[in-house]
């Protein structure tokens, strides 16, 4: 017995549907645990979850309490903070809307663009798509890697963000740290042997309120809700994704079998 | 009941047609009233139920059926994101964000129009290769071929306008490089972008304008041509894997015997590619719709903003094999002509493929290595487009780009001189 030619093709169909899958599932794969060593800063994973509801909420407090003060979300309402985070209309008028905001409003940052720019030399940037812009990994290094350099006006600078116009606002919790060189030999163009200076680790020189799990636990949560307020809809899509897909299999395969039954005609 | 007597007398079933006279469709009531004054009927016979298509088609021709689909999710996605769409360098990027986040089910509705337009591009690139495996535009189908080029122009510059409408940073620097190719024309260069820009830079009238393009304009021109794609196609009857005319095969009746009707054996069958096809798309736009930022560009997250370059500009991956080229020389002019040359070498093609078979499967093997090297060369453009324009990419986006060329430009050689396998009377067919 010869398998139908259509089956023959199946195969092909199926390693279609699989690859696309497998583009769904990457994203899952990548956000594999790395070796948080200062040295491998630039391989930190930030392991966002946005269905994680309590890391979310954290997160949200802690934007209120720490970033709000500058940046905005200008995309994002109160209300549907509220209503997606599951925190109830009072706690949030009470916890989290500033005064005088009401919970229909957008998250808007009270510090005047025009003041800002004057301080700053550039308007703190609105955070509602800055996960999407610059990926959560980003946002998580660079949260963890700002240190003292007192060549900046702000007294501050970033791995992640060399030069950074932002100051150190993140020290009082995860304390001051500055950084350690490490003399590297390097044989230049031409066979040259030249010094270079590479990053190595960071030295905390005045601990913050924080322990360094605490402060990444910190980090975590702030950037989860970052990641949340960039793609709302994120784990409503995803949690309806699968039953789209099975309706679609199901006529999919009703589909098929009356291709079968209608080709059995043709000699 | 009076309508049926009426009916009946105008002729009786049985009773024989007088020689020359046209059948009156045996229905009654409304379809037989709209029927005579609208040939529904007539249309179904000739061009679905009595329309024959090779029955031996296999995967491949699929795609022409999804890229219809893939028009007709367009449009319907296309005209309620424009319900909410602001086109102006103000409210644009807010709009969009709007729909994203507001408007009920917006997201699913730009969600698919962006993953609908990739994918636009996906079926219509398998659909252009099914034709260089089976030698679809070779006599007598070079006109449907030209207007299928047509229709792939129409639908790259509806991709391009669609691209910059979000105003993201990478809509506004995409389209300076893109609209700056134009200024590599001689002597008109600089005009002829200010003219298409509407102004010295892009900026708000460029959008205004391109919206008007890309909602009204485009589309009708494309579905202008995507019906003399379909009655070219009509005229001539589809060819097949084997490159075989199944009309010079009739059988008693006059049909072709190795032909099926395209109603009901296609449609069935097309049915159930749309499933499968619409599977993938709903993995897409439920659980990667940005596909790691290959569909969704990450700096289109940030509002267009004339100040801040990407730190990498390139265009979407539909248009990174040409871009590859256009910056594979240092040149500018010479990238855009070399450019120019990659699309026009798909149009001039039935002219270039002189082998006596059509289909790949009777070819020799030269043409087969041939073809080969193309696809490899035209998806490491479209790799190589996406990378930095420097050191080994720029070496490597030669070599395919000579590639690239040299699958055209040698075919009139090779074709001609390749050694063919003979080829069937009739078509391959296992039946199930």
């Amino acid at each position: 017995m010869r398998t139908s030619a259509p089956l023959r093709k199946l195969p092909a169909l199926v390693l279609a549907a699989a690859l696309a899958a497998g583009a769904a599932c990457a994203t899952h794969a990548s956000a594999a645990d790395a070796a948080q060593s200062d040295t491998s800063w630039q391989s930190w994973k930030a392991n966002a979850d946005v269905t994680n509801i309590a890391s979310l909420q954290r997160g949200a407090r802690d934007f209120v309490g720490y970033c709000l003060g500058c940046h905005s979300l200008q995309f994002e309402r109160w209300s549907r903070l509220g209503h997606d985070l599951r925190i109830p209309e009072p706690l949030l008028v009470e916890d989290l809307i500033p005064p005088g905001e009401k919970p229909t409003g957008y998250i808007i940052s009270p510090m005047i663009p025009a003041d800002a720019e004057k301080w700053f030399g550039k308007a703190p940037p609105d955070l509602s798509l800055i996960a999407r812009a610059r990926g959560t990994n980003y946002l998580y290094r660079y949260l963890k890697t700002f240190y003292v350099d007192s060549d900046r006006a702000t007294g501050a600078n970033n791995l992640a963000f060399p030069q950074t116009a932002m100051p150190d606002i993140v020290s009082p919790l995860q304390g001051l740290q500055v950084p350690v060189y490490q003399t590297i030999q390097r044989r230049g163009p031409g066979g040259k042997m030249t010094q270079e200076e590479v990053f190595e680790h960071f030295k905390l020189i005045a601990p913050g309120r924080m322990t360094p799990q605490q402060y990444d636990q910190f980090v975590h949560d702030v950037v989860n809700f970052l990641d949340y307020v960039g793609d709302p809809e994120r784990a409503m899509r995803r949690a309806m994704g699968i039953w789209v897909v099975l309706f679609l299999l199901a006529f999919t395969s009703v589909a098929w079998l009356l291709k079968r039954e209608f080709w059995k005609d043709v000699k | 009941m009076a309508t049926t007597e009426r009916n009946t007398e105008l002729r009786s079933p049985s009773e024989p047609l007088p020689p020359g006279a046209t059948p009156v469709s045996k229905k009654r009531g409304l379809w037989a009233w709209i029927n005579k004054r609208l040939p529904v009927d007539e249309f179904i016979a000739s061009e679905l139920t009595g329309y024959f298509a090779p029955k031996n088609f296999n995967f491949w021709y699929f795609f022409g059926s999804l890229a219809m689909l893939v028009l007709v999710i367009q449009l319907v996605t296309g005209i309620f994101l424009a319900m909410f769409y602001k086109p102006s360098a103000a409210a644009a990027f807010g709009s969009v964000q709007y729909i994203m986040r507001e408007v009920d089910w917006g997201w699913l509705i730009r969600y698919m129009h962006s993953t609908g337009a990739s994918l636009f591009f996906v079926v219509v690139y398998l659909h252009m290769f099914r034709a260089l495996l089976y030698g679809s535009y070779r006599q007598p189908r070079e006109l449907l071929w030209l207007i299928g080029m047509m229709v792939y122009f129409a639908l790259m510059a509806e991709a391009f306008m669609g691209y910059v409408l979000p105003w993201g940073n990478m809509s506004f620097w995409g389209a300076q490089v893109i609209v700056n190719i134009f200024g590599t024309v001689p002597v008109i260069g600089t005009a002829l972008t200010q003219w298409i820009r509407g102004d010295y830079g892009i900026s708000d009238a460029t959008l205004n304008r391109f919206f008007a393009l890309h909602v009204a304009a485009v589309p009708i021109i494309l579905l202008g041509l995507v019906m003399l794609h379909l009655i070219a196609l009509h005229r001539t009857g589809s060819n097949n894997p084997d490159g075989i005319e199944i009309k010079e095969h009739p059988g008693p009746d006059g049909k072709p015997l190795d032909g099926i009707p395209f109603h009901p054996y296609y449609t069935v069958k097309d049915f159930f590619g749309v499933g499968v096809f619409l599977v993938v798309f709903a993995l897409i736009v439920f659980y990667v719709p940005t596909f790691h930022g290959i569909f969704l560009e990450k700096a289109n997250f940030e509002p267009a903003n004339p100040l801040s370059t990407p730190a990498e500009i390139h265009p979407v991956w539909y248009f990174t094999p040409f871009y590859a080229i256009l910056r594979a020389v240092p040149s500018k002019g010479l990238g855009a002509l070399l450019m120019l040359l990659a699309l026009v070498s798909l149009l001039v093609l039935p002219w270039l493929d002189r082998s006596p078979v059509k289909s790949i499967r009777y070819k020799g093997w030269i043409s087969r290595v041939m073809l080969g090297v193309f696809v490899i060369s035209f998806v490491g453009l479209g790799y190589l487009g996406m990378q930095p324009a420097e050191g080994i990419y720029i070496i490597l986006s030669r070599v395919c780009m000579i590639g690239y060329y040299a699958f055209f430009w040698l075919m009139p050689v090779y074709s001609r001189f390749d050694r063919v396998r003979p080829v069937p009377e009739r078509v391959v067919y296992h039946a199930h």
